[in-house]
């Protein structure tokens, strides 16, 4: 537990000492405790001031100033200073001001002097002749005029975003530029926002002084490093500007709050205003006018109020240590950003956090010894908004420690660093090295390019890869592990998904009761991978839809009137079954497991899982998996830091590394491609298409990614191509000729098969011909000639596919059950 | 009082650990009544209880008042007091400078669910040998009052002097300040149907239909994050039922709603859930809280590897007590030794470890060929709940995969985690029966239960359903499927019963075999079963190279015959039957042991294949 003075927390829970205050004559000290009992008892009673800008709450509320014990004796305590830099409240030539819900109905913010101070400790900043220069606020080390001055010349240095009158300022600029500015900003949000808030106005009133706003420019800091991670919120935080990311579970409908009452007496119809402090109103109980009792009544029209609305966010499930629930918290949204959010967005959230005693029930003395915490939200990020727009850059930046930063660079320099990262993937599953560094390099990815400019648009840079074999060949635990290493991965079992549920479908939000659109497995696992189980069990029309997505990485979706693209820039890792229960080493891989090649062709590689037969293999296996039955618990534990080091050894690459061609890398590339097109130029088949190409690119630089290298050099292309032949060896060998024939997965047939097939439909031809003059024949009789007559065995397929072949010589046509010849 | 501004004093870490020591020592902790055996209103508020439960839910932290001032109605003194272990303030509290706010979290905690009745009576009467039961006083309700009032005042002085005034009213050190505790514990044997009357009203979020028993609201202060959720857990701390928490929840108060957003934000809905009455569900405030690696009674409370006199002299047995319980099984099985062994391999599996998402040593088990006269799985599972600590029984009948609820789910608006018939503590038997099965049609709801149910058997994890997305919890729970045929779900061991009653027989069969057992032989098996789980295993390098050895050869002679999956399956064979048969390494035999029950079992799969020929 923590002591109360270890905690530079709110208010309630008494901020009496603070060490960092530059001054002896701390806040501490009793004149300033007793300003503050006059706060108190004063404010209620001070005359409204007529302008209507001050009724506004700002910590340098006219009220405010009957506080500063300005060196300045022309000031009088109510009259209004329009030259203090706390004038906060004037209206800047028209523009009114707002007030700022999202920093509480705001305190009056009292502010010492610090008279005591030596000159020469505030030397530097004096420079600028002005009266705020001294004045902290009450409690905090916060000195208005150096923090406004500091921001100015920050916004003049960092200054990004003006549209809105809203100003957006990253707090990580604002750290680079001053640390000391940077933490009272986080330790003092409700006083230095304010300030920032002057700062903003003055200078941009001073640069265009005639423009009118719809309200006065407002800042609203993010990116605040002091909290990533609701878990680790604790009573510290309170009061402190944080940042937090999470889920949006719920919103609440629009709540009116009032900021100020409106009184009216009953009597003399003397008006007169009453602020909400901490959602209570003290009601006038005497009219000033006419002094009658208990004669004011609160008008509700004339009353103020201001939006708000409660917004539930849940911790993201990314940021979850294993085996517990997620944590929520309430985030309360003002103003302009009520509504910006729905639930199901991931956003990133900066806002105070602030904490309520539960209320004390009258009747009772004992009241419940809890607090109700909340955020108060003063900037909304949305994180999972580039799946509709671009990449977001800052926002996925994952946070690396140096000394991590460290580990995974020492690592990435080990000559063996491929090796041992594929061998730390899955170790439970037993050898299947190739495969294993193909899902490697398919974790990694390729780099991303950007050719739209030219027309082409994206450029896929993500590997697909395909695994089929025998049932039982852990292909499955093997997806399992993908999609338990990636942050963002995705499975799902082609039996059991459909088309809505890989893709997005709409449905009506049963909370707001409007359409929304809910996305589904691949669009989730956007930046990610998609593992999918039993990828031969789906459905056409859902493997249709996979198509655009392994090709042109987007979804096109039109449904009940939502029509839209969305991104769905995910690698696919895909198992399949063969149709008969075994592989039939006799039929190529299209007829193993009856895929259509057009989809086929766009895996990068597919690879077989078999069980290999031969005994020293049994034996190594054998060791393997007895030794996955006794290893200790430490041994276990080793594995799972390797997991982690892996986890984050990706995230870094596939961040920070984007690898380009070497001249020699791509003259290695060209080579290869030739090659591969003269193999099969030989045998009068294409051997290689411009696909293939594509892939080779994706897998070098995926390797390079590995290496942690900028450049993709000649070993980098080696490998790749290595892959890629072993890949294809598996994959693509044509079980009739024993060669590898890439024609196999890219036209679904084979040459030799193709071949045969021509000879068919020839002999078939001739066949015909030798008949005569017969307009019609019957389909049967046909088949059953072309059987007699041939000395291999004609299938009912291949003849089928020999008439489909004449008939596009427009030499016959079928029409059911009867062959007529035309020409 | 200014104790508890000093932070550096500790006295906090020194009366949790004055409670730890206690409790170690011998039997002390059967001292402590449980809110499992007493019921709640027998029990006296803000003293020391225990509680056997599971996690079933863990709610946000929340931030509470350390340290605060308040004004002592007596002498209008300002007096800090201190706000740990408890849920209410007393006597107007003023949030001025002294107040250190500190943090805690709240886990919502039902008994264990499934846990069998012999477990539950033999827990309670422990308790009942060690407190002597005095006469039930009909003055209860009276006397209770005025010790609450001596409570108050114990804990003005215990503010004051922490240390002796804690130890003083809440110590289970001697029987004699016991004593006037002592009479709250009374078993009361009817009491858990007296206290589910009322709570008619509010869901108590059982995982499992039909369960009874008090669930709580536990209150933990340090370290909880070292706790997951579904951990079972046996908690001592602080009762608390002050009916002001109830209050705070009755109170709906439009006016007041509109001014203050932080109360009517919240749905009725989460209130309800949050803050339910506390004479139905109490806090509990943690002293110290122990994880529990397994609720039989009937073991020391110690480890096993702490208690090396109770291990060898368990071990020892161990190979007799099978035996017995082999000939105890087999007459329930038809006959059939082999179903038998099998059953006894699988009662004592267990998932020992992971490897990336594999886990290692689950064994489900579906026995086939079940007779569907009779009620014979309802017989077979009545023979199960009385060998093992929890379990459950499910028939697999199309309207309960249709209309339960197995996966939890959770609930935005109340903001809870509705338990489902999947959430269960590690270890327990969930009973599938296949014959229940009947034609017709699952809907979309059946269709995602039967997919639970097969993750749960392939990966032993549980996808909870987060409404936004799914979150993966892994598990570790025994599933046995009865069925005739082959069974729809995957199973890791299959085994077709070898009846050797014929049909026409079976019902006088049945009715027959209907045995009681000796309660010192049904606690010996109960024994048995969950040390052969605890026990440790390994492999010698001589072993696993003859086992290489083996396999290799099989592959030899027929590569068909044996596969990396059988070898899998295999291996868990060999371990489970060397444990037990209480031996903690492979032997060279144990391993032949394996392989020949493997053929066996194998064999007797191949000619039943035959018999049927639509069997895959």
């Amino acid at each position: 537990m923590s002591s109360p003075t270890s905690t530079p927390g709110g208010r309630k829970r008494g901020r009496n000492t603070n060490p960092s205050t530059p001054s002896s004559e701390g806040p501490t000290s009793p004149p300033s405790q007793r300003r503050r009992g006059q706060d108190s008892s004063t404010g209620d009673l001070m005359p409204m001031p007529t302008s209507p800008a001050t009724d506004m709450l700002s910590p340098a509320a006219p009220q405010d100033n009957s506080l500063l014990s300005s060196p300045r004796p022309s000031v009088l305590p109510n009259e209004v200073d329009m030259s203090s830099p706390l004038m906060y409240g004037t209206p800047m030539r028209g523009t009114p001001a707002r007030q700022r819900p999202d920093l509480g109905s705001v305190r009056k913010a009292p502010q010492v002097d610090l008279q005591s101070e030596p000159p020469s400790a505030d030397g530097a900043v004096t420079s600028e002749s002005n009266t705020g220069q001294r004045l902290v606020i009450w409690g905090t080390d916060v000195n208005v005029g150096t923090c406004k001055e500091k921001f100015q010349r920050k916004v003049m240095v960092f200054i990004s975003v003006v549209g809105d009158p809203v100003l957006n300022v990253n707090c990580l600029h604002v750290q680079s530029f001053d640390a000391e500015l940077y933490r009272q900003l986080i330790c003092y949000p409700q006083e230095v926002i304010p300030t920032f808030d002057m700062a903003v106005n003055e200078l941009f009133f001073e640069r265009f002084p005639d423009s009118i706003l719809e309200f006065q420019i407002q800042v609203r800091p993010y990116n605040a490093l002091k909290t990533r991670n609701m878990r680790n919120l604790n009573p510290e935080d309170i009061d402190q500007l944080i940042t937090i990311s999470g889920m949006v579970i719920r919103t609440s409908q629009l709540i009116p709050e009032m900021q100020e009452a409106f009184f009216q007496c009953q009597v003399c119809a003397f008006s007169t205003r009453v602020e909400v402090d901490r959602g209570r109103i003290a009601e006038p109980s005497v009219c000033r006018n006419c002094n009658t009792t208990h004669s004011l009544a609160i008008v509700h029209n004339r009353s103020v109020f201001s939006d708000k609305q409660m917004v539930k966010i849940q911790e993201s499930p990314e940021d979850m240590p294993a085996g517990q629930t997620p944590h929520t918290t309430i985030v309360y949204a003002h103003n302009d950003l009520v509504d910006k959010v729905q639930p199901g967005d991931r956003i990133n959230i900066t806002g105070v956090y602030r904490a309520v005693p539960m209320r004390a029930n009258p009747r009772q003395s004992n009241v419940k010894s809890v607090y109700k915490t909340h955020i108060d939200a003063i900037h909304f990020h949305k994180t999972d908004e580039k799946r509709l727009h671009g990449l977001d850059e800052d926002a996925e930046q994952k946070l690396f420690t140096e000394d991590r930063v460290q580990t995974l660079k020492e690592l990435a320099a080990k000559p063996d660093v491929y090796e041992r990262l594929s061998s730390a993937l899955a170790p439970s599953i037993y050898e299947h090295e190739d495969i294993k560094k193909g899902i490697l390099l398919q974790l990694f990815g390729g780099a991303r390019k950007d050719f739209s400019q030219t027309g082409r648009g994206n450029f896929r840079a993500d590997v697909n890869i395909l695994l089929c074999g025998d049932p039982g060949t852990s292909k499955s635990q093997l997806l399992q592990y993908v999609y338990n290493l990636v942050p963002r991965g995705q499975y799902t079992s082609g039996k059991g998904s459909s088309a809505v549920g890989l893709t997005a479908y709409v449905m009506r939000d049963p909370e707001t009761r409007q359409l929304v659109l809910q996305t589904g497995a691949l669009v989730l696992s956007d930046n990610g991978i998609c593992c999918i189980d039993e990828f031969d069990k789906m459905s056409d029309s859902t493997r249709s839809v996979l198509h655009e997505v392994m090709e042109q990485q987007t979804l096109s979706i039109a449904k009940a009137g939502i029509i839209c693209q969305l991104n769905a820039r995910t690698s696919v890792l895909a198992a399949a079954n063969p149709i008969e229960s075994q592989w039939n080493p006799k039929k190529t891989t299209i007829e193993n497991i009856q895929l259509p090649h057009t989809l086929l062709s766009r895996f990068d590689l597919i690879f077989l899982m078999l069980d290999p037969q031969d005994e020293a293999y049994d034996r190594r296996l054998a060791h393997h998996l007895v030794s996955l039955y006794y290893q200790s618990e430490e041994q276990i534990e080793e594995e799972f830091l390797d997991m982690a080091v892996l986890r984050d050894y990706i995230a870094y690459a596939r961040t920070y590394i984007n690898p380009r061609l070497s001249e020699e890398a791509s003259q290695a590339l060209i080579e290869a491609y030739v090659d591969m097109r003269k193999i099969g130029s030989g045998r009068g088949m294409v051997s290689a298409y411009p696909r293939q190409l594509e892939s080779l690119i994706r897998l070098a630089e995926a390797h390079a990614k590995v290496r942690f290298s900028e450049k993709v050099e000649t070993i980098d292309v080696e490998e790749a191509k290595r892959l890629h032949r072993e890949a294809l060896k598996q994959s693509a060998t044509d079980p009739r000729t024993g060669f590898v024939d890439i024609s196999i997965l890219t036209t679904g047939m084979s040459a030799t098969a193709r071949k045969r097939k021509e000879e068919v439909a020839q002999a078939l031809k001739k066949l015909i011909q030798a008949k005569g003059k017969t307009p019609a024949m019957k389909y049967q009789q046909l088949l059953e000639d072309l059987r007699g007559q041939s000395e291999n065995a004609i299938t009912k397929e291949l003849f089928d596919e020999a008439l489909r072949a004449l008939a596009d010589e427009d030499y016959l046509t079928v029409t059911g059950k009867t062959v007529r010849l035309l020409a | 009082g200014f104790i508890f501004n000093n932070p550096n004093s500790g006295w906090e870490a020194k009366a949790v650990e004055f409670f730890k020591d206690h409790l170690k020592e011998k039997d002390a902790h059967t001292w402590v009544p449980s809110l499992n055996d007493v019921p709640l209103h027998y029990l006296k508020p803000n003293s020391l209880v225990k509680f056997r439960c599971l996690i079933q839910d863990m709610f946000d932290p929340e931030f509470y008042m350390g340290v605060y001032e308040a004004v002592d109605p007596s002498t209008k003194a300002k007096v800090l007091r201190c706000g740990k272990y408890k849920d209410v303030t007393e006597c107007g509290v003023r949030s001025l400078p002294n107040t250190v706010t500190a943090e805690r979290q709240t886990f919502y905690c039902v008994p264990i669910p499934g846990e069998n009745p012999w477990v539950k009576e033999i827990s309670s009467s422990c308790l009942a040998r060690v407190v002597p039961s005095t006469s039930y006083a009909p003055t209860r309700q009276k006397r209770s009052y005025e010790e609450d009032d001596d409570m108050d005042d114990m804990d003005t002085q215990m503010q004051r002097e922490p240390h002796t005034g804690m130890s003083c009213c809440l110590s289970p050190q001697s029987p004699t300040e016991q004593h006037g505790n002592g009479d709250c514990k009374r078993r009361e044997t009817e009491a858990p149907s007296s206290q589910t009357a009322p709570a008619s009203h509010l869901d108590l979020n059982f995982p499992l239909p039909g369960e009874k028993g008090p669930s709580c609201l536990v209150k933990v202060y340090e370290d909880w994050d070292g706790f997951k959720l579904n951990d079972t857990l046996e908690v001592f701390g602080i009762l608390s039922v002050s009916p002001a928490l109830s209050a705070l929840a009755d109170k709906k108060d439009a006016s007041s709603s509109l001014l203050d957003p932080t109360e009517c934000m919240e749905t009725a809905e989460e209130q309800r859930v949050h803050s339910p009455p506390a004479s139905l569900v109490p806090r509990l405030h943690v002293l110290y809280a122990k994880p529990l690696p397994h609720n039989n009674p009937l073991l020391p409370s110690a480890t096993l590897e702490d208690n090396s006199a109770f291990l060898s002299s368990t071990l020892s047995e161990m190979a007799s007590v099978r035996a017995e319980l082999l000939t105890f099984l087999t007459p329930i099985l038809l006959g059939d030794a082999l179903a038998a062994e099998y059953l006894i391999l699988h009662l004592i599996s267990n998932v020992y470890s992971r490897r990336d998402v594999l886990p290692l040593g689950k064994f489900t088990l579906n026995l086939s060929g079940c007779p569907t006269v009779a009620s014979y799985t309802e017989r077979f599972y009545q023979i199960i709940q009385q060998l093992v600590p929890s379990s459950y029984y499910l028939g697999m009948s199309l309207q309960n995969m249709n209309q339960m609820r197995f996966v939890p789910k959770k609930d935005y608006s109340a903001n809870r985690l509705v338990s489902g018939a999947l959430q269960l503590a590690r270890n327990t038997s969930l009973f599938l029966d296949e014959t229940q099965l009947e034609q017709g049609q699952l809907d979309t709801a059946g269709v995602r239960n039967v997919t639970a149910l097969g993750n749960l058997i392939t990966w032993q994890k549980v996808d909870y359903d987060f409404n936004y997305h799914q979150m993966e919890f892994p598990c570790n729970i025994n599933v046995l499927i009865a069925s005739e045929g082959r069974s729809l779900l995957p199973s890791d061991c299959q085994i077709h019963l070898q009846s050797q009653i014929t049909p026409p027989h079976m019902e006088e069969y049945l009715s027959s075999i209907h045995v009681h057992p000796q309660a010192s032989q049904l606690n010996k098996f109960r024994m048995y079963l969950s040390v052969a789980r605890l026990l440790n295993y390994s492999i010698s390098d001589e072993v696993t190279k003859s086992v290489e050895d083996d396999f290799v050869d099989m592959r030899k002679d027929d590569p068909q015959s044996i596969s990396a999956e059988d070898l899998h399956r295999m291996l868990v064979v060999a371990r489970l039957l060397s444990l037990s048969l209480g031996q903690t390494s492979l032997s060279r035999d144990s391993w032949l042991r394996a392989k020949h029950i493997e053929l066996l079992r194998r064999s007797r799969m191949e000619q039943h294949t035959c018999v049927n020929g639509n069997e895959p």
